[in-house]
């Protein structure tokens, strides 16, 4: 690692009107930016904004259509991502690309040139893993890994072929807070080495804390350019919506009512070999109040949800009690029927049918509120249902009859939402309400649950965004390792214990409290 | 250099277009194979296509071979738009047959339009029994339904062909493989007395409105077609893939099942090994020309039975195998599948850059 950053040395990367087109979409528009030696250069813009296609036209994995990118003072054209690596370019992506059948040291091996040794390679990666504080044990398998785990093996990965630039794209979204402190530590020291950091993120505090400078993208261009020190989130949000942050109003939690949901004792094999069982799960939602679930990815999420929705009922009816009637067994359609309605996180495919209109996605779950006649459809009905839910829910599309995936991901989770929401549920399961969403449409959905909440609906949200949580639970619960922690009145608690909680640690810390409270 | 690009949407223009196309490059390559084997291709085109509807009894024959197909067709269209791959009609289509010929014997020498009944109602269940096994198997065992759908067409053609020599012999037949031939109430009725078009055909019309109107109309067709395109948001929603397999496969089996005893009491008027002509994998072809919509089942059922009656001509005026038509088929098929291709993907001319 090279340890020469001084000011009159060329910058290590220069871009200069850097543009992408794709058929549908210009996802870069005369971008330019310039990165120092050993600065931590955060890109900033929301989902959509152009941040990943940027960077892998620097790491090679898809090429610019106009413009010029220079390292180090000299123009390169990056040929693909071996280049880019020989070059001095690492990249740790979003989705992690290791093989879970294989241990850390193969993982390791298969990124780098040649046939390595793998015993001295198990010393070099315990030696980097030392020296950056990213502890992990290079014969462990990766499927055994947690999150975070694999994250440190993927940037160890990078770290072995002594980068001078490090692309790092959302690296949070899935960590707790203390393994993102522990990250950014790493981060800073290898900028002060002389590494240069390229910091791809949406979120406004981590860049506040961790950046030198940051360049703002939205709808592929670059906004501006600024010191995160010196601005506050509000003027960086500014810069990348285009207008100020909308806080949703949260009004004091109303009076509670009965109890909509019930978790007892519930536990599930996963059938999936690296998938999460679900242990011993105990849960209360109770009518006119939002109910918050955080964790890190891969902690039982999606198996408690695939139980709870009824897309893979459990054996004991018992354990799954939903407006009073035990349902573990039963299919989405009959908890449908005893009130329950369902946003899941996968809107295409899952939520909507892509290729059918939204007219007939209305029907996929409103079916059963007068829109059917003997079996048959009554398309009057329906259609006027999908276009109350356009206009209630602020969807922006061609109109009801256009295709499912005509729609952004916003838009289109705001129909899924409402449609969901017109049912009038008593008991709404959320699913990452605002994963890849547009801030603004964020704000929308959130406000919409909160007032979901005021006319008495029950509602269950499991989110891995942590300040989502905050901004509109009344009671909070951490997911680990497929178990279930008890959850705490917002006021109680904060964002440190969380953290904690997510790691599994909330049987030393709490039970008094609990049982007070119950 | 040449490049598949992937459209941002699938193409609504190419998806209606793809078997226009189909059929103009099966038309180019059959005139390329006519000249190919030294005919005339301008002949070879118009004994092939034109002669054999020349005239009003060819327009019926073409309508009496259009019928099996437009049953069959529409059967499987149903379970195809949920993904329920049932490739054994062939299977089913004898079995059907089997059991219309079955009740025929039954009531030899004997009168009464319930003879026709039961044997409508018999090659439907006939066809919908052999279908139950592939859908038994997948619901409870998550079996491969192509793989046992198709299989079971080769032991129903072994089951026939067993019937024939046996039990189901024409006594008086010296021992010609078919039982006897069916008397008048076993046979349906003609539409005229022209020609060789019977009840059938109407049956097959009334099979055409059933189907549109449940594919189209009914929230049964609706929830099929919400499996065949996305299968998590049919699971999401509640809707039973178990019940969507069967009627699916039920659906073909019945159709299927009803076309043999067509062809038993129609134009065949007996039992024998060669029930079926192809019928029931010809239809697959029907029904995915036609986009799995029962309008264009009606059109492409009509074009592959112009297939088979001008294999016929070809075999008696240009002294060629009859298996031509089988050419001709796979010309379309495979032609279908290439240009299907455009809907999701296009071409970009790409020069080649440094």
């Amino acid at each position: 690692m090279t340890s020469d950053s001084d000011g009159d040395l060329a910058p290590r990367l220069e871009l200069h009107g850097i543009t992408k087109i794709y058929p549908s979409v210009i996802a870069n528009e005369d971008v330019s930016l310039s990165v120092k030696r050993g600065e931590i250069h955060a890109v900033l813009g929301e989902n959509g904004a152009g941040k990943s296609t940027l960077m892998k036209m620097i790491y090679g994995v898809a090429k610019p259509d106009a413009g010029e990118m220079k390292w180090e003072g000299e123009v390169v054209h990056v040929e693909n991502p071996a280049h880019a690596r020989s070059l001095g370019i690492g990249m740790v992506f979003q989705h992690f690309s290791l093989f879970e059948t294989l241990n850390v040291v193969e993982n390791v091996a298969l990124a780098l040139p040649g046939n390595p040794d793998l015993k001295q390679l198990a010393e070099q990666i315990t030696e980097v893993s030392n020296r950056y504080g990213l502890p992990v044990d290079p014969g462990r398998l990766v499927h055994a890994l947690s999150v975070g785990e694999r994250q440190r093996v993927e940037i160890i990965r990078c770290l072995l072929q002594n980068p001078k630039l490090l692309i790092m794209d959302e690296p949070t979204s899935v960590l707790t807070p203390q393994a993102v402190r522990k990250l950014f530590d790493t981060l800073r020291q290898l900028a002060d080495e002389g590494c240069s950091i390229l910091y791809i993120s949406h979120k406004l505090d981590e860049i506040q804390e961790l950046c030198h400078v940051a360049t703002v993208l939205r709808d592929g261009k670059v906004t501006g350019d600024c010191i995160p020190s010196e601005e506050t989130p509000k003027s960086m949000a500014s810069l990348m919506i285009g207008k100020e942050l909308p806080v949703p109003e949260h009004s004091a939690p109303a009076e509670l009512g009965e109890v909509r949901l019930q978790l007892k004792r519930l536990s599930k094999e996963s059938n999936d070999p690296f998938g999460t069982h679900l242990r011993d799960m105990e849960l209360e939602v109770r009518s006119g109040e939002i109910l918050g679930i955080a964790g890190v990815s891969g902690n039982g999420q999606q198996e408690l949800l695939y139980a709870l929705s009824g897309e893979i009922p459990v054996d004991d009816p018992d354990s799954i009690v939903i407006c009073g009637a035990p349902s573990g067994r039963d299919l989405p359609d009959q908890r449908r029927g005893n009130g329950m309605g369902f946003v899941p996180e996968e809107r295409l495919g899952r939520g909507a049918v892509p290729r059918m209109s939204l007219t007939e996605n209305a029907l996929l779950t409103a079916h059963r509120s007068g829109m059917l006649k003997r079996g048959m459809i009554q398309f009057d009905k329906i259609s006027a249902f999908a276009s109350k839910c356009i206009e209630d829910f602020n969807v922006k599309c061609g109109g009801a009859e256009h295709a499912a995936n005509s729609l952004s991901g916003g838009n289109l989770q705001k129909f899924i939402m409402g449609r969901e929401i017109l049912l009038t549920p008593k008991l709404l399961v959320v699913a990452q309400p605002t994963w890849g969403v547009d801030v603004g449409a964020a704000a929308f959905i959130r406000q919409q649950l909160i007032d979901l909440r005021n006319e008495g609906t029950a509602i269950l949200v499991i989110s891995e965004e942590l300040e989502e949580l905050f901004e509109i639970s009344d009671r909070i619960a951490v997911i680990a390792e497929g178990r279930i922690s008890p959850a705490k009145k917002l006021a109680d608690t904060n964002i440190d214990e969380i953290g904690v909680w997510m790691s599994g640690m909330w049987d030393q810390a709490v039970p008094a409290e609990v049982v007070a409270h119950d | 250099m040449i490049r598949l690009e992937r459209r941002p949407e699938a193409s609504q223009l190419m998806s209606y277009a793809s078997p226009l196309i189909a059929i103009a490059l099966m038309l180019i390559g059959g005139l390329l194979l006519f000249a190919f084997l030294g005919k005339n291709p301008l002949e070879g085109f118009i004994v092939f296509f034109i002669n054999p509807i020349s005239d009003l009894y060819g327009v019926s024959e073409l309508l009496l071979k259009a019928t099996p197909l437009m049953l069959i067709a529409v059967g499987l269209a149903v379970g195809f738009r949920a993904n329920v791959w049932n490739i054994g009609a062939e299977g089913q289509l004898i079995v059907g047959g089997i059991a219309a010929s079955a009740v025929a014997l039954y009531f030899y020498e004997s009168e009464g339009i319930h003879i026709l009944v039961l044997m409508v109602i018999a090659g439907a269940i006939g066809g919908m029994l052999w279908a139950t096994i592939p859908a038994f198997l997948k619901t409870r065992f998550n079996t491969n339904e192509i793989l046992v759908s198709l299989m079971l067409v080769y032991v129903a053609q072994l089951m026939v062909s067993w019937l024939v020599h046996g039990p189901m012999m024409d006594p008086d037949g010296f021992n010609f493989p078919q039982s006897r031939m069916f008397e008048d109430p076993a046979l349906l009725p003609l539409l005229s007395d022209e020609n060789r078009l019977n009840f059938a055909f109407v049956m097959a019309i009334g099979a055409l409105l059933v189907g549109y109107i449940f594919m189209y109309r009914s929230f049964a067709g609706f929830q099929m077609q919400v499996a065949g395109y996305a299968k998590d948001a049919a699971r999401y929603a509640g809707f039973s893939a178990k019940k969507m397999i069967w009627i699916g496969l039920l659906s073909g089996g019945g159709m299927a099942g009803l076309a043999g005893m067509s062809e038993v009491a129609g134009p065949m008027g007996q039992l024998t090994e060669h029930v079926s002509n192809n019928y029931g994998f010809a239809a697959i072809i029907v029904a995915f020309v036609a986009r799995l919509n029962p309008v264009g089942i009606f059109f492409a059922s009509l074009l592959m039975a112009l297939l088979y009656l001008g294999g016929e001509q070809a075999q008696q005026y240009l002294a060629l195998p009859s298996s031509i038509s089988n050419v001709f088929q796979g010309m379309l098929l495979m032609f279908l599948l290439g240009s299907d291709v455009f809907i999701n993907y296009r071409i970009r001319w790409k020069e080649a850059t440094a």
